[in-house]
């Protein structure tokens, strides 16, 4: 059996030296895909769906106080900053702790 | 279907029919359900008979089930660390439902129950409900110092907090219009490039030549579209997986 595990070992090795076993997910942001489209498709997603947050939020709040359009305006500023701060965390995650 | 009255009619394959006859009516069973509890059950079966011989050197259907249990697990205490096997049942049923519903629905016939956002939007909700009790369960009242970073000037509150809040909720959004819009955009240009090969091959003599183009494009499409269908079920595991990192060690 400690055979095995030697042979396991050195095929580790081996392998690490060779590049073959790539950190699991070293890019950060969760499976960043690399090629330039899906990075700008992800990035697109991500802008857009804290519009829509931002916008809906602002909306539902307004037709709760009754002040329609000014929160609703608020809200869609504030969602595309958290549109982009959403993109800012894709590519340096918080604290970096992976 | 597609062809009928020369024109490109893409959409109207993600429409809801009642499957069963009248009982399906009665209840409003659609065959989006239908492929729903096909997909449940081809995951239980391939789990119960995959796992069934548990044998020292596996079959192929055990081998199938071992590689997807140690996939998910990787994935999971990978991105969550240890204390994340416990949340690996719930990665694991989400990826599999997803990548069955994403690959059954390549096959001639079969209706692809992720290219609706109400069903992507519910697993999103369910993944934001989750991760949102597991931090709070977790830790209390300190998750709400995740929307203000620890170190920031207290004056930009008022700016922080609320694009915290909207970045947080968006999560299930992105999380949900990424699979929907990936399965509905296959599938249209799928539908699509099949028209086109109806259309063009009743052109006289030269159509069946000409036709052999967009064929060929739908042969790649179909291979490119195996390979959106697995990668966006790891895409909705991996993100669910991070939510979760996030809910438990909370920074």
């Amino acid at each position: 059996m400690s055979e095995q595990n030697d042979f396991e070992r050195r095929l580790r090795q081996a392998r690490e030296k060779q590049g073959l076993d790539k950190k699991p997910d070293t890019a950060g942001g969760g499976g960043l895909p690399s090629s330039g489209w899906r990075i700008g498709l992800r990035a697109g997603t991500e802008v857009v769906s804290a519009l829509i947050a931002g916008a809906g939020l602002g909306w539902l709040l307004d037709r709760w106080l009754g002040s329609f359009p000014w929160l609703f305006l608020v809200f869609f500023v504030v969602g595309g900053a958290a549109g982009v701060m959403n993109v800012y965390r894709l590519f340096n995650p918080r604290n970096g702790a992976r | 279907m597609a062809a009928e009255g020369k024109t490109i009619d893409a959409l109207s394959q993600f429409e809801l029919h009642h499957a069963l006859g009248p009982i399906g009516a009665a209840v409003n069973f659609t065959q989006s359900n239908a492929h729903m509890l096909l997909a449940a059950a081809a995951i239980v079966g391939l789990m119960a008979w995959g796992i069934a011989p548990r044998a020292v050197v596996p079959g192929r259907l055990q081998s199938m089930a071992e590689m997807f249990y140690e996939f998910l697990e990787n994935l999971v205490t990978g991105q969550v660390g240890h204390e994340g096997k416990r949340y690996f049942p719930f990665v694991f049923t989400l990826f599999m439902f997803v990548l069955f519903g994403n690959v059954i629905g390549l096959l001639p016939y079969a209706f692809t129950y992720t290219s609706h956002i109400a069903v992507t939007f519910a697993l999103a909700a369910l993944v934001f409900v989750v991760t949102t009790v597991v931090a709070l369960a977790l830790h209390g009242k300190k998750f709400f110092g995740y929307f203000f970073p620890e170190g920031a000037p207290l004056w930009l509150a008022p700016i922080i907090v609320p694009v915290e809040v909207v970045s947080y909720l968006s999560r299930p959004i992105s999380l949900s219009v990424r699979l929907f819009a990936n399965m509905v955009a296959g599938h249209v240009l799928l539908k699509v490039f099949a028209t086109f090969v109806v259309l063009l091959g009743g052109l006289g003599a030269i159509g069946p030549v000409v036709a052999v183009l967009p064929l060929g494009v739908n042969v790649l499409l179909i291979g490119f579209e195996l390979l959106v269908a697995f990668l966006q079920a790891y895409v909705f595991a991996i993100l669910t997986s991070i939510y979760l990192h996030d809910a438990v060690h909370l920074h």
